[in-house]
Parts: structure tokens; sequence; C-alpha cells
């Protein structure tokens, strides 16, 4: 089963003929993921290793059934790109750029709501992965293999880590949902397609400071989660005002910090690990226990 | 990027929001220049990116130019919460009848924006929002649709503004949120707004935040950047394109991935509970990339802390092969010392990933008796903690 993503995705890319794009594309391939159609404006006609380009998203849909679009171009286009994708009713949209202006993120992730048929995964994330199924976007492909964890993780290289500290267990399917003030698939999104897949029977949540996405998480996790939930949450040192890489990542006040949110989603029974090892650790014992 | 409540009044004017007439000095004399200029009593402020002016005594009434000049001299070099104070505004000093207060600004957790307004302005509006809710108006606007003439009158309304400032107010909500769309800002807010005795309606401060994401549309705003107030060594680091953060501590930190880097120094922090409160140093993310002369800068900015004992490099290899970053930190070594500045200090290395095998064998081969390889990142972080502790 895993979530969003399975052995029927067909995977379209837009921005394939860039340098990025044609790079993860063949990444993707390589780890199973079915690529069936490139988009850039201007290109149709054209092909990357026997993948046809395509004008836009509509046409690229028509012509190869795809039904989920990886966008990698630059900050610029990227308002322009997520905008055709919708218009389209593409069902998943994974927006890996990073460095969009928030008045442009703000206007699509709107967009898309009022659409009400297209999920957006980011905007400056890694992608998803359901190992051995599919793989769309920049997570490496050959990090663990199929198994029953859900991970969903605002950042990428901890999503690796995670993944990695875990190799051996494996993952239904790995959620990167990206770093930025406004991002289209959430925690939440997450946890409640994670606990209804059946294939998920542990589910590792990776949240770090900004915003309250982990706490209102941790409201949901209360009422709506019956699998267990382990938690780990990075920037304990951060100090208030600074903006640590991803844009999200700003302390302002109280609310926001990693002990609000480790103690949120203590409050609520999730086992909350203090290194990322130690989380890997809490994940064994549960599973082990089951 | 933050700026300046007179940046920020210059920002408003462009785009019609009412401000006082002032102007920004960098000496007693200026200011006394300005006050001759305005001819009224001015008011002299204090021009730095925190709160609590006011009572810091950043911000004094005079009555005429030379005393402008005085009140100016006074401000001039005073450390307001660790930030000196360079320039001031000064400007005319409104007879203020009525304070508001009026904001937009980004809503993360709806994920769109929000207008917040209040007629009990002039003090802090974080106080209104616990002690006088009630008073305090929040109404969502549509990211598409904007704040129309609409949407403004049912802020100003749900805000309760009286009748006579109404329509000013409504006029005011609408070229702000130009402000906000046009200037790509994700904060402005007027506090306060106030009426003064002659019926109108100004903003007598201002606070605007703009996203440094959107920076490549809009040329006229590298001018507003002012580096005065930055960290010397974050300087040096934005010039290598380097993404760096300056902490109090004695472990320099490079890692690859925001969140990574946020984990290494919360697990150099727990270890170093053990060594006497060793800390964290600096945030540094190389990024994927992690070339040789990218890892070069990166120890360069790090080693150029004085007050760093150790060096943790941790790096996981998702995209980029651990042979590549093991390549990069030896080659980087091997550039700082042909530069003249040869390392002196331990670097403890922890890579996992992409071809691990291979780049911890390239450091362990290095011949380099400064590096040391640690299997896991949280046995690295005991162990340049130790380091970092001279034990």
């Amino acid at each position: 089963m895993a979530i969003f993503l399975n052995a029927d995705s067909k995977v379209l890319v837009q921005g394939m003929t860039g340098s990025e794009g044609t790079k993860h594309t063949r990444r993707m391939v390589a780890s199973g993921t079915n690529v069936v159609a490139g988009v850039t404006p201007g290109k149709g006609g054209q092909e990357v290793d026997g993948i046809p380009v395509f004008n836009n998203v509509g046409e690229a849909m028509a012509a190869t059934g795809a039904n989920v679009s990886v966008v990698f171009v630059p900050p610029k286009f990227a308002k322009a790109a997520v905008i055709e994708a919708v218009d389209a009713a593409i069902p998943l949209c994974v927006v890996i750029t990073e460095g969009i202006p928030i008045h442009d993120t703000a206007a699509f992730f709107q967009y898309a709501e009022n659409s009400g048929k297209t999920r957006l995964v980011g905007p400056n994330c890694p992608g998803l992965i359901s190992p051995g199924l599919s793989n769309a976007g920049i997570i490496p492909g050959d990090i663990t293999k199929k198994g029953r964890i859900g991970l969903v993780s605002k950042s990428g290289t901890l999503t690796y880590q995670m993944m990695f500290e875990l190799r051996d267990l494996g993952f239904s399917s790995c959620v990167g949902i990206g770093g930025d003030p406004i991002i289209g698939t959430t925690h939440i999104d997450c946890l409640a397609a994670f606990e209804a897949d059946p294939e998920t029977e542990v589910i590792v949540m990776i949240g770090e400071i900004g915003g309250d996405a982990e706490e209102r998480a941790a409201a949901f996790i209360k009422d709506n989660v019956t699998k267990p939930v382990i938690g780990y949450v990075a920037g304990f040192t951060a100090p208030e005002g600074k903006t640590m890489g991803h844009a999200g990542a700003i302390v302002s006040g109280s609310s926001g910090t990693a002990a609000a949110k480790k103690d949120a989603l203590e409050a609520v029974g999730v086992r909350v690990g203090k290194t990322p090892s130690e989380a890997a650790r809490l994940v064994r014992e549960v599973l082990a226990s089951r | 990027m933050d700026l300046y409540e007179y940046q920020a009044k210059e920002l408003f004017a462009k785009h019609g929001v009412a401000v006082v007439p002032g102007k920004v000095c960098f000496t007693p004399e200026e200011a006394h220049a300005v006050a001759t200029e305005i001819g009224t009593t001015v008011v002299v402020k204090a021009q730095v990116k925190t709160g609590g002016r006011g009572k810091a005594g950043g911000v004094k009434l005079a009555d005429n130019a030379s005393d402008a000049k005085d009140r100016a001299q006074d401000i001039l070099g005073l450390d307001i919460k660790g930030h000196i104070v360079h320039k001031v505004l000064v400007a005319e000093a409104a007879d203020i009848a009525e304070e508001y207060y009026v904001s937009f600004l980004l809503d993360r957790t709806n994920r769109t924006f929000l207008a917040m307004a209040s007629v009990e302005g002039g003090v802090e509006i974080e106080e209104v929002a616990v002690n006088n809710p009630e008073a305090l108006a929040m109404i969502r606007v549509d990211a598409q649709v904007g704040c129309t003439l609409e949407k403004a009158t049912e802020i100003a309304d749900a805000a309760k503004f009286p009748a006579e400032v109404r329509d000013q107010v409504i006029e005011m909500l609408q070229s702000l949120w130009k402000v906000l769309v046009e200037e790509d800002a994700t904060l402005v807010e007027v506090n306060p707004l106030a009426r003064i005795t002659d019926g109108r309606v100004l903003a007598l401060d201002g606070k605007v935040s703009l996203d440094d994401n959107a920076q490549y549309r809009h040329e006229s705003h590298l001018a507003l950047i002012d580096n005065a107030q930055t960290d010397p060594i974050e300087l040096r680091a934005k010039e290598f394109d380097l993404n760096y953060v300056k902490l109090q501590g004695e472990v320099g930190i490079i890692g690859n991935g925001a969140g990574l880097v946020m984990s290494t120094l919360d697990v150099v922090a727990y270890a170093g509970e053990e060594f006497g409160g060793i800390k964290p140093a600096n945030f540094l993310d190389i990024g994927g990339g992690a070339s040789a002369q990218v890892m070069a800068n990166g120890l360069d900015i790090v080693l150029g802390d004085p007050e760093v004992k150790a060096v943790f490099v941790n790096v996981f290899g998702g995209i980029t092969a651990c042979d590549a970053v093991a390549n990069g930190i030896v080659q980087a070594v091997g550039m700082l010392a042909e530069r003249g500045e040869p390392i002196t200090k331990p670097i403890v290395c922890r890579i996992d990933g992409n071809n691990a095998v291979e780049g911890r064998r390239i450091l362990d081969e290095s011949g380099i008796a400064l590096i040391e390889r640690v299997e896991t990142m949280d046995d690295a972080a005991r162990r340049v903690a130790q380091l970092a502790a001279g034990k």
C-alpha cells in the first residue's frame, strides 16, 4: 500500500531538461520509479534518456497517464509550474525547488486548496519515497528497503539519517514535507495517511523549531492515531530570532521552541528521542514488543 | 531581513501609507540640521532592530534644534539590548489623541496571511493578545484575493475603529497590504497608528520584514542591507555563500542539511554537559555538494572563530558520495596549509551513507594527525566535546 506513492504511480518531471531535473530523473528511474514524461515549455517533442518531453503538464498527462508531478524548476518559475500542474488536476505535485518567495507559495498553495484536486508536497523538500515501489524527488533510493515504518520529516538529511539508522527494518513510505513556513502536505496529513495504511505499523515523526505544526500534530495524535508514534525534534540549541537554514526554522518568543514541541508530543504519549539514534532505538523497542 | 523604522517608513511612504515627515541622522550635527528644517518640536528615535527603545532611553522629545542635537548626542552609541545605536530618526513630534495598532503578517498555521488590528495601540500587542484578547481583531486574508476595500472594511469594523477615523484606517489598510505584497514582505506592522489632534491618522512607527527569497525581484532592497550589526564571521561566511550562524561555544560545527546540522548542535550540547558545559560554536550548513573548495571555506570560517577549540564535521552522504566528502576534507586541510594557515585544532569526523566505507578509508589513510574519525554521531559528539574541554 504505502502512502501517496505506490507501484502504480506514473511520474512526470517538470523541469526535466534542466541539469538538476535530468540528474534526479536518472536517480528516480534507477530506484525503480516509473518516470513517464518530462515537461519543459518550448521543448515538447524532445526526449531525455528516451523519456518524452511535453510543453505542458496537461499534454503530458493526456499522452502518458502521469499522476504525479515532481517540480524541479527554478524559484522564479515555480509558481507558474505548480499552477499549471493544478490546472491539469494532477493528483500529487511534489515541489522540490528551494528558495521560492513566500508570497508565491502562499498563492499556489491557496490555488491548489481551492481546486481540491491536487495534493501538494513541499516546497523546499526532498520529496517522498515508498521503498521498492516508487521515488518522487531527491531522497536516495538505496538507503533502505520496504518495511513497516512510516516516516514524516521537515528535514531532508534527518530523513536520510533516520532511514539509515533503521535501514535493516525498512519503511513503508518516507515523506519529506519541507522546512518552509508554508507547505502543502503537513505532519498531520501524513499521520492520518499512515494511520490508515495497513502496511505501516509504527510512525516516526521528525520535527524542528519554528511554527506550531508539531504541537498541532500532537493534538491530532491524541484523538486520531492508534499506532505507536516515535518523535524527534531538532533545534534545542537554536537561539531566538535566528534563521537556521530552513526558512521556517526560526524561534520567535516562547512558541515554536524545540522544548515546547517535545513537551506537547510527550504529553500525548509520543516517546521522543533525545538524538536521532535514540529515536531509532525507541522504534526498535516498539517493533520488538509487537 | 528586518528593516529599521526609518526604512520601513520609506516603504510606507512609497505606497501611500501616511507617515510623519522625518529623516535618518548619523551625527548630532545632522540631527540639528534636520530639526531646523522641520522647525517644530521633534522626536529623536534610536534606530535599532529591537523593541523597548522608549524604556531604554532611546526615544526623546526635543523642543528646538540645539535640543535635538543634544538628545541625538545622548542616544547615539547607546546599547539597547545588545544593539548599539548608530543612527537616529528625527521626525516631527505628532500631537497624539489616540493610539491604535494594525499589521499584516504571514500566518503559518493557516498557511495564508493574517490582518491584526486593535484600537488599543502603543503598547506591546502581545500583551493585548493575552490580557484583552477581544480587543484584538484577527482576520485571515486570502493570498490570492488580497486586502480589498471589502476586506479592509471588515478588518476596521472587527477592531471597532471609531467613526471619525474609520475611512482613513480602511484606506491605510489597503496601502499597507500593497507594501506587504509589492515589497514581498512577511510582516508589516504599525504600532502606534495614531489619530493626531488635527484629525489625521498617521503611522508613527513601522516594522517591516522582507522575504530574502524574493530579493531577486527587488534590486532596490539591496540598499536596505546594513551589516553594521552583523557578526564579522557571519559576514565572511555570506561572502562564501555559506549558511552560518555564530553561537557562543567551543565546538565548531560543519554539516550538510539544515535539519542534520541543527540536530548536531543539540547532540554536541548534550554531550558537552558531561564536560563542564561545552557548547556548539556555530551553525554551518555546507549543503549537498560538499566539494573540497566548499569544505575548505567552511573549515576556514569555523576555525576563524577564536573560541573554537575543536571541530565536528558531521556529514550524511545522501546524494553526495562520502568519498567525495572525505577527499574534500583532506584537500581542504591541504589548501589551508598551503595558504600558510595550517590547522592546529582537532577535527572529529563522522561520515555515513553513500560510499561511506571508501570515505572512511580516505580519512584513515590521510596521515593527518588532527583528523579523528568516529563511527556514530552520538559518539563523535562525545569525543569532540571531550577534546574541546581539553580532556
